[in-house]
């Protein structure tokens, strides 16, 4: 079932002196259930592309159906909502609210979805069990390693129980230990519960964990491979 | 769980919460401070210059207030005093003739003002008697005169003395009389020192060749709250009369005036104080604004409406800035009510300058709760103008950018 459709997606940036034409033509679909990479290198157009995909951007010219839903036609607040329901979101680091610890920040975002109080707290705790924190909920995110803090924006991402997942770069700033450990998260996620990851990279590690690699470079898809 | 956000926030960077809870403290604490005494002691001296002379309301003839020459007199009248007494409000009634004349003794002569009073009246007013240095008080039938110190001395004049008094009296008699002294009295105001002479108003009618007149009947209530109402009981009781009947408010114009004025240099100071610390506040608000720009544009990413985001920065902010007024408010509180209690009593310069006003040279603390409110409402709208700041921010939030920066 096809989830995401992307058609001719453009994004030039505008705010400063020089316009940069970011991504330049992206067609793709995705579909439910994929595991697939973003890679190209820096500066390519990955981060943008995502962002637009996720809502948190507008493309310049282009369109992006999420379930059907061309998300660019709705509103600030509605985009907004539409995110909290649909989108998980990894970024690459300052993915957690400093002031609260690893469980609150799974489970703030379903108190945004008006969950209640109980099935905030079990699912919060079954989550980090499933990344493997059963024993941090209570820390706060600067008494984790980065790798425990990827973890814990994974589970946070699961926790809206999304239909995919955006991960922009989530182990640029990880060692090999962390990276690999992350990466068998997702990939057990991904097969166990059949949860959609979408992820940039430009880490060869982590490429060849993916089952699909779409290479992009200069804002253009140059390669689409599926394994 | 906003709540525990906003909360957990006020303690992380403890150093800003500090600083931006000390700057409304600090605020509110001078501002309080400095218009209590302001308003406390130009309430003092309102109140003194009322309840020691100037009395609630005046009845003069009219016109006199507009021109106060001894021709402008009227008639003393019993029967209207005693009905004005019956009023329960009505504390007491004090005649008095005041006008000019000129004083002489020896090769000397000087312009001074004639008190005609009824002395007991006069005394139960405005304490004359305590302020006799030498000699002593005037009696009910006296034919001497009590004089400012001052006087005395430019005229040399001692106990048992004589003083030349000439003038012009009603319709333009002339006048002249000749009167002992009895006492000399110092008042904390020069100008009455240097020119007030005190007679019983027998003899200052006898002098200005008056009969049964007056130029003014100072009326002293009991509560200033009751004016309106004796004003009006006053115009009534001397209906066909050709009267003026002021208030204080009305007579004390100039007073008035000049404590405006006074007021106009301390509420620069505020104004000043506050500016400091509105953009002080403002200045730990934009810090915390940009230190958790990213944060903000997390939580707008994974689905938090702009108007909770906004919500939580209130919140916060809302909370430092009650923080800072309730201790700005309970530690200057006691203070203002101590020095309520207990005025300052200024000493050197700043006594003397309050002095040569004619004022005592006292400071005192007001309690009213009106002025306090007010300046309540003062700071907390400079807290609500400083939140306006990431408010603004944060409408224009965009979350791919604030996660970038
Ligand atoms: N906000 C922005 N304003 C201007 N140029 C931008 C902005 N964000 C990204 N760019 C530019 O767009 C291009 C693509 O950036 P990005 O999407 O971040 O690439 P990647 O994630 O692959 O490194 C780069 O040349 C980058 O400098
Ligand atoms: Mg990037």
């Amino acid at each position: 079932m096809k989830i995401i459709e992307v058609t001719n997606l453009h994004k030039i940036y505008n705010s400063s002196e020089v316009k940069v034409h970011a991504v330049r033509g992206i067609d793709l679909s995705f579909e439910q259930g994929e595991f697939t990479a973003v890679v190209g290198p820096s500066g390519s157009g990955k981060t943008t592309f995502l962002n637009m995909m996720g809502g948190l951007d507008n493309p310049t010219e282009g369109k992006i159906f999420i379930d059907g839903i061309n998300i660019g036609e709705l509103k600030s607040s509605k985009l907004t909502d539409f995110r909290m329901k649909n989108i998980g979101f990894v970024f690459q680091a300052y993915n957690l609210i400093p002031v609260l610890t690893a469980k609150e920040n799974v489970e703030f975002i379903m108190h945004l979805q008006g969950r209640s109080k109980n099935e905030r707290n079990e699912r919060a705790i079954s989550l980090l069990e499933q990344v493997g924190l059963g024993d941090r909920i209570n820390s706060r995110p600067n008494k984790l390693s980065g790798g425990q803090q990827q973890r814990v924006a994974v589970a946070r991402a699961l926790a809206s129980k999304p239909k995919f997942i955006l991960a922009d770069e989530p182990t640029a700033n990880l060692d090999s230990d962390s990276t690999a450990n992350l990466l068998d998260i997702m990939e057990n996620l991904n097969r166990e519960e059949n949860i959609t990851f979408i992820f940039s990279t430009h880490d060869a590690r982590v490429v060849k964990k993916a089952r699909r690699v779409v290479t992009i470079e200069d804002g253009k898809v140059v390669s689409d491979l599926t394994k | 769980m906003i709540l525990t956000v906003a909360w957990r926030n006020i303690w992380r960077n403890k150093r800003r919460t500090l600083i931006t809870v000390a700057s409304i403290f600090f605020a509110l604490f001078f501002g309080l401070l400095i218009r209590s005494l302001q308003i406390g002691t130009f309430g003092k001296i309102a109140n003194d210059a009322v309840s020691s002379y100037v009395g609630h309301i005046q009845i003069h003839q009219k016109g006199y207030w507009e021109e106060k020459i001894i021709n402008n007199v009227f008639e003393r009248n019993n029967e209207i005093e005693t009905k004005i007494l019956q009023h329960e409000s009505v504390k007491s009634i004090v005649p008095r003739i005041e006008s000019f004349a000129l004083a002489s003794a020896g090769v000397r002569t000087k312009g001074c003002m004639i008190m005609g009073i009824d002395p007991d009246r006069e005394n139960n007013m405005s304490s004359i008697a305590s302020k006799i240095t030498e000699g002593q008080y005037l009696k009910q039938d006296d034919i001497g005169a009590i004089i400012g110190d001052k006087l005395a001395s430019f005229l040399d004049l001692k106990i048992g003395d004589t003083l030349v008094m000439i003038g012009q009296g009603y319709h333009a008699v002339s006048a002249a009389g000749l009167y002992p002294i009895r006492g000399i009295v110092h008042f904390p105001s020069p100008e009455l020192n240097g020119r007030a002479v005190y007679l019983t108003l027998p003899m200052a009618q006898d002098f200005y060749s008056l009969d049964n007149q007056l130029t003014s009947m100072s009326i002293l209530l009991n509560d200033n709250d009751d004016i309106a109402e004796v004003k009006k009981y006053i115009g009534e009781i001397t209906g066909d009369k050709e009267y003026e009947i002021m208030d204080w408010r009305e007579l004390l114009v100039e007073l008035q005036q000049l404590i405006e004025s006074k007021q106009v240099s301390s509420n620069f100071m505020v104004g000043l104080l506050y500016m400091i610390v509105g953009f002080g506040v403002f200045g730990t608000i934009v810090m915390m604004t940009a230190e958790r720009w990213r944060e903000f544009g997390l939580l707008a990413a994974v689905g938090m409406k702009k108007i909770r985001l906004i919500l939580t920065v209130f919140i916060e902010t809302i909370f430092l800035g009650f923080l800072g007024l309730l201790a700005g408010f309970a530690v200057s509180l006691p203070i203002m009510i101590y020095f309520y209690k207990n005025p300052i009593i200024l000493v050197g310069e700043m006594a003397a300058t309050y002095e040569e006003m004619g004022f005592e040279g006292v400071m005192v603390a007001s309690v009213d709760l009106p002025f306090m409110i007010n300046q309540i409402i003062v700071v907390a709208v400079l807290v609500l103008i400083a939140v306006c700041y990431p408010v603004f921010k944060l409408i224009k939030l965009k979350p791919a950018q604030a996660m970038k920066a």
